[in-house]
């Protein structure tokens, strides 16, 4: 069986594994990418829409030009001395090293059978998966005509097939509402968004381009309470929410042929689990310090796989700094010393999990809570060390602050600081 | 392969088995051991899509019920049977064993008399436990537990993979399985004498199978079938059970099968380890009307999931996948009705089959061959029966040295299409070719799209396979048959809402089927929706 030995590896060839590779190979990393695809690219290859790049490239770029602009900065990097691409190769398990560390990734694809990657870090870029039916539980019969957006995404997309006629959509979440607009283009009617929640869980910019601008309507604080159809769906009931609670008495049943499911992404962390690292309940990823590094030594994680992003510009600029951080973990850098993150009021959750005062690096976070005007504050040990007004807030919308701009160097810090991020 | 009769077209054969189910499946194989014309039909796309997918997949340990009835015995005889077909058809089976728990004293006295009930019936092994013992041999368990029973002999199973073996090994000894067959009705000759009678079964579309014997093996409407038939008057009731299935990486998983003492409230729900890693929890039970109805209702998952939790703490809600229901078919007498017809004598029904019916399912075979050969048809071994199959390896039981030599002999087995479930195309390209054209027989036969992405990710690389292999077009790929296409229309020009005819928004529980026409699939494959 052939073992390749190399610095790192990062699992998954997409945004945030192309930037990930990028950054290892810059800092001086003989890198493995490993892509369980024929390309890179990842879930941007089906993103036909423009939107991405904003802030890497300066310019409006769809997802397919947004993965071309990064496979043309990492293609360059293979080499002896710099990354080792793997495409149409999955990695079957991810195995830590019992004594002095290190990992062995076992991996399979068509043109070399099984083979044995062995690094000294992982970067684990995998990216998120889909919730489905089941997550959510919606009663009723199992007709086909019920799929998750992304995979009728991938299906108009790719190859051309609509999922019917007549769709709705449950869940106003980015790809809910992209598809929305999508179906229609494409010669679905879409007749009407259903969303749980009494706010989107879009961006709002997806709800006025989307939605809005095609007459599509919003059932805000409803659900699909439903199912019908014998073998092709045929109908769902939609029920609004009264105080929270379904309120039966005013369920009405929309005829439809496809119903897709925009509930929310998944990290996909099951790698990381089996390797033994823990796991974020909030977030479905792994856990991670100032490095974005698991708990287990030299295992990173970045993009949707860390925690599940709005944009994809967040997503690379993530990875940058775990392949940033492998690359220093590598060279045998170790925090002095690291600040406990703690999320405060109406915040859902932190990443990273702690601050190394030394290489202060981004937090990003979520706000649990719809608010124009808002107070984003940030105490140590509960003192507040800055606060800053945010014109409007809302939990589809991830926030960020960068404690570089801190001053950190002038406070005082002791072995067990924290450092708490709350909004008002 | 499965055959697929044109409009007007027919065949004939010795024997006609009505259902593919696990039954009818277990009927057919033993039969092709005997010189026999042997046809297998159901009304579906492929087989065991009925009752036999959609259970709990528990080889019973022959304590539930008494040995009077005849349930209970071909239960007994069906469970020492699996061995055997274990090894000669290679379906996933494990012996984990069943365990009774009981959370109180009162509830000790109910488990006496199951295991009195057991010892009576000769299940091997059975034992009482101890509170200690209880929880050694399950640590899952709640620590409430107080004792309980322990049968060895109970296992767990793939129901489906169980039903495919036994169908394609009877196929591989002779067996013509004839799928998408429902029978309208029937037709008897008038010729007289020895095995002179035969019957003809018509299904709608003009296609007809003539046997001289024929087993009414059709489940949930066996009744249905008995009446087109002119024989026996009978009632099949549909109880539904309702099942909810964990990921593989819950930490409620238990080792054996565990079961709560049935009250006189409630009957509880069971753990049930998977043999693939999953863990389901249910059933419930209900009476319904509707022999279709497998509609999950949602309604009962908090009382599910706290009867579940008072077996196995750890079991958590948030580990759903994914949720069914499967329908009993069950009689009021509540046993098994396995005899010759009194009315039409070249009929054997066998109905009511339902729980333990997967486990008694071997027995059934045999039973209803000594039916037929008291009949008088004649039995002769054929010299040349093959019991076993081809085992079809699949990459996620492997080593990765086994797999790289997988590998040499196909590369497909290189190639991942299910990342949840470690399915590749090598093993999905085989299910196709063993006639699985749907993606719901792809999932069963090969577990693509059976994982917590509930095939998220690999459902267009699954079509696409299948298109390769059998060339049906994309748009016609359905879900389980005629009626269920996945993706069956090509992108067209836009569609705004009011641009062209709106949909009606119908009225509440006022639920109007959608224009045929607007299923390309259905029109042009024979309405059998």
């Amino acid at each position: 069986m052939t073992e390749y030995t190399l610095d790192a590896a990062v699992i998954g060839g997409g945004a945030a594994g192309m930037s990930a590779a990028k950054a290892l190979v810059d800092a001086g990393c003989t890198t493995a990418l490993v892509e369980r695809e024929q390309t890179l690219g990842g879930i941007l290859l089906q993103c036909i829409h423009n939107g991405f790049g904003v802030h890497e490239f300066k310019e409006e770029l769809t997802g397919p030009e947004y993965a071309e602009r990064w496979e043309d900065m990492v293609t360059p990097l293979a080499g002896p001395r710099g990354a080792t691409i793997f495409t149409d190769t999955t990695v079957m398990e991810l195995i830590p090293g019992s004594d002095e560390g290190g990992f062995t990734l076992v991996c399979v694809s068509p043109g070399s059978g099984f083979f044995h990657i062995r690094t000294r870090a992982v970067v684990l870029t995998a990216g998120c998966r889909e919730r489905n039916r089941g997550n959510i539980r919606i009663p009723g019969t199992r007709p086909a005509g019920v799929y998750t957006a992304g995979l009728a995404q991938r299906m108009v997309n790719m190859e051309g097939c609509l999922p019917g006629k007549d769709a709705v959509i449950v869940g106003s979440g980015d790809i809910g509402l992209i598809m929305a607009r999508r179906l229609v283009w494409s010669g679905c009617r879409v007749h009407g968004v259903v969303e749980i929640q009494p706010y989107p869980s879009g961006l709002t910019r997806n709800i006025v381009q989307c939605l809005n601008d095609f007459s599509i309507p919003l059932y805000l604080s409803h659900v699909v309470s439903r199912i019908h159809g014998r073998t092709r769906l045929e109908a769902v009931d939609i029920t609004p929410l009264e105080e929270g609670r379904p309120d039966t008495a005013k369920t009405f049943t929309q005829a439809c042929d496809n119903l897709l499911l925009s509930v929310g992404l998944i990290p996909s962390a099951e790698l990381a689990r089996e390797a033994g690292a823990q796991l974020n309940p909030l977030t479905g990823g792994p856990l991670v310090d100032c490095r974005l590094m698991s708990t287990v030594p030299g295992l990173f994680a970045a993009g949707n796989g860390l925690h599940v992003h709005d944009l994809v510009d967040y997503v690379s600029a993530e990875a940058r700094r775990a392949g940033e951080n492998a690359a220093a973990y590598l060279s045998g850098y170790q925090p002095a010393r690291q600040i406990r993150l703690k999320p405060g009021s109406n915040i859902r959750y932190l990443v990273p999990g702690t601050l190394d005062p030394a290489r202060p690096q981004p937090i990003l976070f979520r706000p649990m809570i719809v608010k124009n005007g808002a107070i984003l504050t940030l105490s140590l040990d509960g003192k507040i060390i800055k606060e800053q007004k945010k014109n409007h807030i809302q939990p589809s919308e991830m926030m960020q602050v960068d404690p570089a701009k801190l001053d950190l160097g002038n406070l005082e810090l002791r072995p067990d600081s924290v450092l708490e991020v709350s909004l008002s | 392969m499965y055959t697929q009769l044109s409009p007007g077209q027919g065949m004939s054969a010795d024997v006609a088995i009505v259902g593919a189910g696990v039954s009818g499946c277990a009927i057919a194989r033993v039969l092709s051991a005997y010189k026999l014309d042997v046809i297998l039909i159901d009304k579906e796309a492929d087989v065991c899509f009925g009752t036999s997918k959609a259970n709990s997949g528990i080889v019973h340990g022959g304590f539930h019920h008494n040995k009077k009835y005849l349930k209970t015995r071909l239960e007994i005889e069906g469970n020492l049977m699996f061995d055997r077909l274990h090894r000669e058809l290679d379906f996933p089976f494990e012996r984990r064993g069943i365990l009774v728990a009981a959370m109180h004293e009162d509830e000790l006295k109910h488990v006496e008399y199951l295991y009195q009930q057991g010892v009576d019936n000769g299940a091997i092994g059975i034992e009482m436990c101890s509170r200690s013992r209880m929880l050694e041999l399950d640590p899952q368990l709640h620590s409430d537990c107080v004792g309980g029973l322990h049968a060895p002999g109970g296992g767990i199973i793939e129901p489906y993979r169980y039903g495919f073996s036994l169908a394609e090994s009877a196929m591989k000894n002779g067996v013509e399985i004839v799928v998408n067959f429902p029978v309208a009705r029937a037709e008897h000759s008038t010729a007289k004498g020895p095995n002179g009678q035969t019957t003809t079964l018509f299904a709608k579309n003009g296609t007809k199978v003539s046997a001289k014997w024929i087993i009414n093996a059709a489940g949930l409407f066996a009744d249905d079938l008995s009446r087109i038939l002119g024989a026996e008057d009978f009632t099949i009731t549909p109880r539904k059970g309702e099942y909810y299935l964990l990921d593989k990486l819950t930490r409620g998983a238990p080792r054996k099968v565990l079961f709560p003492v049935p009250s006189s409230i409630s009957k509880g729900m069971l753990v049930i380890p998977t043999v693939e890693g999953t863990v389901l929890v249910g059933p419930t039970a209900e009476d319904i009307l509707d022999k279709e109805d497998t509609a999950t209702s949602g309604t009962m998952l908090d009382s599910i999931f706290d009867s579940a939790r008072r077996l196995v703490p750890a079991i958590a809600m948030n580990d759903v996948i994914t949720s069914f229901s499967g329908l009993r078919p069950a009689m009021d007498s509540g046993d098994f009705y396995i005899e010759p017809s009194k009315i039409q004598s070249n009929l054997i029904q066998v109905a009511g089959i339902q729980s333990p019916g997967l486990t008694a399912s071997p027995a059934i075979g045999e039973y209803v061959k000594n039916l037929l050969k008291k009949q008088g048809c004649i039995l002769e071994e054929k010299p040349d029966f093959d019991p076993f199959l081809e085992r079809i390896p699949h990459l996620r039981d492997k080593t990765s040295f086994q797999s790289e030599e997988l590998n040499q002999h196909d590369p497909g087995y290189s190639r991942i299409v299910c990342r949840c479930e470690k399915v590749s195309e090598a093993e999905i390209r085989s299910a196709v070719k063993a006639g699985h054209h749907t993606l719901d027989g792809i999932k069963f036969a090969a577990r693509a799209g059976a994982g917590r992405c509930q095939g998220g990710f690999c459902t267009h690389r699954t079509i696409q396979i299948i298109h390769e292999e059998t060339g049906i077009p994309l748009s016609h790929i359905s879900k389980n048959g005629p009626g269920s296409e996945m993706f069956a229309l090509p992108v067209g020009p836009p569609a705004l809402l009011g641009t062209s005819p709106p949909a009606p928004k119908v009225s509440e529980l006022e639920v109007s089927a959608p224009n045929a026409a607007d299923q390309p699939g259905k029109s042009n494959q024979g309405g059998q929706a």
